[in-house]
């Protein structure tokens, strides 16, 4: 999960009008797999929003076009609930990735020479989200802290921070560093020069890495199912027991405005990954 | 902090400076050391401890956990996730290698609005995507439908609650892994290699074959790796989708968590997965390295 956007932003680097020759002739027809691949890409969601247009109860049949979902998910009081408790899990969650995220990122890029502590702080990305949560559930049980939203607040961190801190290391690499250095050689320390020179210019890439951690933590399901309690359901849990015991169309409707926040969260960060990736 | 005295010192990036690097790495490493070390520590030290009788464990010496992973009934339901996320991983390579190097062929702009369209239905709702099919694969649902309309059959074929939605299901969700790595490891390749090939006289085809594709198997490798990994562990596609009655790993640590509160074994098991996904990880770097080392130097 960690390289989700590292491709796309290698695309942006690389946009600069250089060689890529006419010489090899592309038959046409190379295009079909990815249209292919398209549809079946967005035809469950774009069958899931129509539904929410969808006059009739049912979810398999149509019966013209209606908006009253949208209302009655508003009135939905464990959604809400959900709604709630998503926003402050991911609230906490991107605050403290972002904050040790960032200095993280700094660290490594500039004091440490081996890939270990480098490794160490990405691997919550890699790690199978299973594990992470029964293990801080293990956790908290050992320790005695009862579960509930501080509980996934932590655990959430983890996993978000290690996608700031790799995103933040990825805008770091293309950064100049003879301005730091020349920070340094008109006797700024290490904490001035950081705060004064390097974070400014990183300041793209880190609202890039807050934003994903948050998007991250709003859809996070595994962690949050292990380590909440069952009176303080995130949003993700709401609609895995709304799935698991009957759907109502207010799903559908949820989806897609959910649909519609990642979309605009995700070109937002892509938006500023360009814009650090320009400013090298 | 310390470092203000040698404002001098030449190649700062490499230079360690006494506690300079301690408030920037202290507090993100106590943190990861808390909450992700210690958790996963704590689990490989309970797999060699006996259950409690409410969940929770007793510190009584013991390796019945490790033992009973060979019950033929845990062995079939490992096989059976290697399998099924093996086939996953297979079908997203062969549908996303060709939409890889589709992008890849494009012109750079339309290349990251491709590469966009491919990430997006990744950051949509983990359980909403799984919902999706749900509408699509029932009974009742939009694919029986059109089945029906077409006239290609009479009555609703069972789809949803099989082994193979479940296959559709994972490979749904996780597909944009796949084509990312392949991605990045395509355009990166030196056109004028291929270009080279066809100046030569190779047909397409050949220049694909002989040149493309073995430099893209590092990609193709990590690719399968995105892929392969969460579809090993994930419960809810087989549970929602699967209609619970296809089990994989994932579903029999949640269940030894929460139905069966024997956490040594959940922990066991969890070790287990992840065991084997740091074999499959470095199977893939070893074989990686040697194919990136062998025909560039050549």
């Amino acid at each position: 999960m960690v390289d989700t956007t590292a491709p796309t932003t290698t695309a942006m680097r690389e946009i600069e009008p250089s060689a890529r020759p006419r010489a090899v002739r592309k038959p046409r027809g190379i295009l079909v797999p990815l249209w292919l691949g398209y549809v079946f890409l967005y035809l469950p969601i774009l069958i899931v929003v129509i539904m929410s247009f969808n006059a009739s109860e049912n979810l398999f049949v149509w019966k013209g076009f209606s908006l009253r979902w949208y209302p009655e998910l508003f009135a939905d009081e464990k959604i809400m609930q959900g709604l709630g408790n998503t926003l402050i899990v991911a609230t906490g969650a991107t605050a403290i990735a972002t904050v040790l995220g960032t200095l993280l990122a700094y660290g490594i890029q500039h004091y440490t020479r081996g890939g270990l502590i480098r490794a160490f702080a990405i691997a919550p990305a890699i790690l199978p989200d299973l594990l992470l949560g029964i293990g801080l559930l293990t956790l908290f049980s050992l320790a005695s802290v009862t579960l509930g939203l501080h509980s996934v607040i932590l655990a959430h961190g983890v996993f978000a921070t290690a996608f700031v801190t790799a995103i933040v290391l990825a805008r770091m690499a293309n950064l100049d560093p003879s301005l730091e250095e020349a920070s340094r050689d008109l006797g700024a320390g290490a904490v001035r020069t950081f705060m004064r020179v390097t974070l400014p210019q990183l300041a793209p890439g880190i609202v890039a890495g807050a934003l994903l951690a948050f998007t991250l933590s709003i859809d996070e399901f595994v962690i949050a199912f292990f380590t909440t309690a069952p009176t303080q359901p995130t949003l993700p849990i709401v609609i895995y027991s709304m799935v698991r015991f009957g759907v109502t169309p207010e799903v559908n409707a949820l989806a897609t405005i959910l649909l519609l926040v990642s979309v605009v969260t995700v070109i937002a960060a892509q938006r500023l990954t360009r814009l650090t990736g320009t400013t090298r | 902090m310390t470092s203000t005295n040698h404002p001098a010192a030449p190649a700062a990036r490499t230079v360690r400076r006494g506690l300079a690097p301690v408030p920037f790495l202290a507090p993100g490493m106590i943190y990861l050391i808390l909450f992700m070390a210690l958790p996963v520590g704590l689990l490989a030290f309970y797999t060699f401890f006996k259950r409690g009788r409410f969940g929770g464990i007793v510190f009584e010496f013991t390796l019945d956990n490790w033992v009973k992973l060979f019950e033929p009934l845990y062995v079939g339901v490992i096989l059976q996730s290697i399998v099924l996320a093996g086939i996953v991983t297979l079908l997203a390579l062969l549908i996303g290698y060709p939409m890889a190097y589709a992008i890849a062929g494009l012109s750079p702009k339309w290349r990251t609005v491709a590469l966009v369209a491919v990430v997006l239905p990744f950051w949509t709702n983990f359980l909403i995507r799984t919902y999706a099919w749900i509408l699509l694969l029932n009974n009742a649902g939009w694919v029986n439908q059109w089945l029906q309309g077409l006239g290609i059959t009479d009555a609703p074929i069972s789809m949803l609650y099989t082994p193979q939605a479940i296959v559709v299901g994972l490979l749904y969700m996780y597909l944009p892994l796949m084509v990312l790595p392949l991605y990045a490891s395509l355009q990166q390749l030196d056109p004028s290699l291929r270009e080279a090939a066809t100046n030569l006289g190779a047909t397409p085809w050949r220049a694909f074959r002989t040149v493309t594709l073995p430099l893209s198997i590092p990609g193709a490798l990590t690719g399968c790796i995105f892929v392969f990994v969460p579809a090993m562990s994930n419960f809810v596609i087989p549970e929602l989708i699967g209609g619970g009655k296809t089990i994989m790993v994932g579903n029999l640590v949640r269940d030894q968590f929460f139905e069966a509160r024997d956490w040594p074994f959940g922990a066991t098991l969890a070790l287990l997965l992840t065991i084997l996904l740091v074999i499959v990880i470095v199977v893939q770097t070893a074989v990686s390295r040697r194919l990136t080392e062998g025909p560039r130097r050549g």
